[in-house]
């Protein structure tokens, strides 16, 4: 029997299980919600402590990112993250996992050519295209925002 | 003498024997279903060593010592290692081998090692050629999943379809025949290609595959579905199993009623959260050293056609938006 490569398309959707929507969906919404519960409360209590707006949201940023990234050395956030998807990975503790996990994992490789070398191996398109749009938009107020 | 028939089979004449043979796996794979046909498990991923490619280099050493033990062979005893691995440069195989003075074949068919290197093997000694061949093939989760994927420690989340990398290693040592189990014929696969792009779907990827070298061997063979006790593929999981069924549907063949697949055979896979089932070349060998070789020496099964199958995938030709080619070799494995 010859098969072609449309047939063997659609036989495979119908047999690939999708995501179960639903789900996925409210543990998504309610994993990444409470991280963000989490970083109003930070920003509560830095701002109660007495620091300004700014201050305050680079404080409530930093302990986010040092609770990911030590929950990332323990193997409890890929735990959470089986279950969040993108509840945890859109949150800046997501960002904090992609750069903390590849530095563990190529630890093996030595300090320079490891975890130097591949540390940013997820977050690094991130950051690459970050910073181009932020310097893209700064200079379009640069010229139109005055 | 082998006689070879266009389609890549090899008809055994002298039918080799599969001496001996061994299985060992890491914890996961001990805490499943077929827990109690290895020979050895792993108290953890790291088998005391300090990095999951050095994990992998201990586990093919385990199988490939312990298979020798089983048959009170020694080293001396073994003219050749056909081994593979999923690993660039095939480290697990090259590194675990370079301990002993033997000389050394490393094969890369993905999840269709197993049946790659036990095939050749059996060709060999078929033909006169050395007295004992081993074949040996090895996987390890940690150490493919950052090959080919993420860290470990990366949250990602898997889809329903992706499948789980065993860490597993099995050896099985091929001499003139003997005793069961027999290797009576082989089929080497064509490489199948369906266009499949998604790298969290393997199992549709090896499919196609394994249906072309099941069908080719059947007709080289002049065998049918009903000559054997079971269909084994390597790990199809449960999405290429289903499509298995529904290739071999549109030729009127029912398999499913034969069909056996090491991916869904070596967990449990809802309790150890697996997906879609096992995967890469530790899965099929460890299935087919540590219990169907086993069965099949005791008689409790008499004949099986094991397909173990490959996603030749490569991360850099997926990123240059190619799809993932599929491969299947298959042994006529029986107890006489």
């Amino acid at each position: 029997m010859q098969i072609t490569k449309k047939d063997y398309a659609e036989l495979t959707k119908k047999r690939s299980p999708n995501t179960k929507l639903p789900k996925t969906l409210t543990k998504a919404f309610l994993i990444g919600g409470a991280i963000c519960v989490i970083g109003q409360g930070f920003l509560n209590l830095y701002t109660r402590l007495g620091f300004d707006k700014i201050d305050a949201g680079a404080l409530t940023s930093v302990s986010l990112m040092f609770i990911a990234a030590v929950l990332t050395g323990f193997r409890i956030y890929d735990k959470i993250a089986r279950h969040a998807g993108a509840g945890s990975i859109v949150p800046i503790t997501g960002f904090a996992n992609s750069v903390v996990s590849p530095a563990l994992e190529f630890k093996t490789e030595g300090y320079i050519l490891g975890v130097g070398a591949k540390m940013f191996v997820i977050a690094g398109p991130v950051i690459l295209y970050g910073i181009t749009a932020s310097v893209i938009y700064g200079v379009i107020l640069y010229v139109f925002g005055r | 003498m082998g006689k070879f028939i266009q389609g890549g089979t090899v008809q055994m004449f002298n039918a080799p024997s599969v001496k001996s043979y061994a299985a060992a796996v890491g914890k996961k794979e001990g805490e499943g279903p077929l827990a109690d046909c290895f020979d050895y498990i792993g108290e953890d991923v790291t088998l005391g060593t300090d990095s999951w490619e050095k994990a992998e280099n201990m586990l093919q050493k385990y199988a490939f010592s312990i298979a020798l033990q089983k048959g009170s062979l020694a080293q001396t005893d073994i003219a050749m290692i056909f081994a593979g691995d999923l690993l660039n440069q095939c480290t697990a195989s090259g590194y675990a081998v370079r301990d002993f003075d033997i000389p050394f074949v490393g094969l890369y068919g993905a999840c269709s090692t197993m049946a790659e290197s036990l095939a050749l093997a059996s060709v060999f000694i078929e033909n006169g050629l050395g007295g004992n061949i081993a074949a040996l093939t090895s996987s390890h989760f940690c150490a493919a999943e950052r090959q080919f994927r993420f860290p470990l420690n990366y949250g990602g989340q898997r889809t329903p379809t992706s499948q789980w990398t065993a860490t597993a290693a099995g050896c099985a040592v091929v001499s003139s025949r003997e005793m069961p189990p027999y290797i009576n014929a082989v089929t080497f696969g064509k490489i199948k290609d369906y266009g499949i792009t998604d790298v969290n779907n393997m199992g549709a990827a090896m499919s196609g595959a394994a249906y072309d070298t099941i069908s080719t061997h059947l007709s080289n063979t002049s065998k049918s579905i009903d000559d054997f006790d079971y269909i084994v593929t390597g790990d199809l999981g449960l999405v290429g199993s289903e499509l298995l069924y529904d290739l071999f549907d549109k030729d009127r063949v029912n398999i499913q009623k034969k069909h056996k697949d090491c991916g869904l055979m070596l967990y449990d896979l809802k309790g150890q959260d697996i997906h879609a089932g096992g995967s890469g070349c530790g899965c099929a060998a460890s299935v087919l050293c540590g219990y169907f070789l086993q069965e099949i020496a005791q008689g409790k099964i008499k004949n099986i056609l094991f397909t173990a199958t490959g996603a030749l995938m490569s991360p850099t030709m997926i990123q240059q938006g190619e799809s993932i080619p599929g491969i299947a070799h298959a042994i006529h494995i029986s107890s006489e």
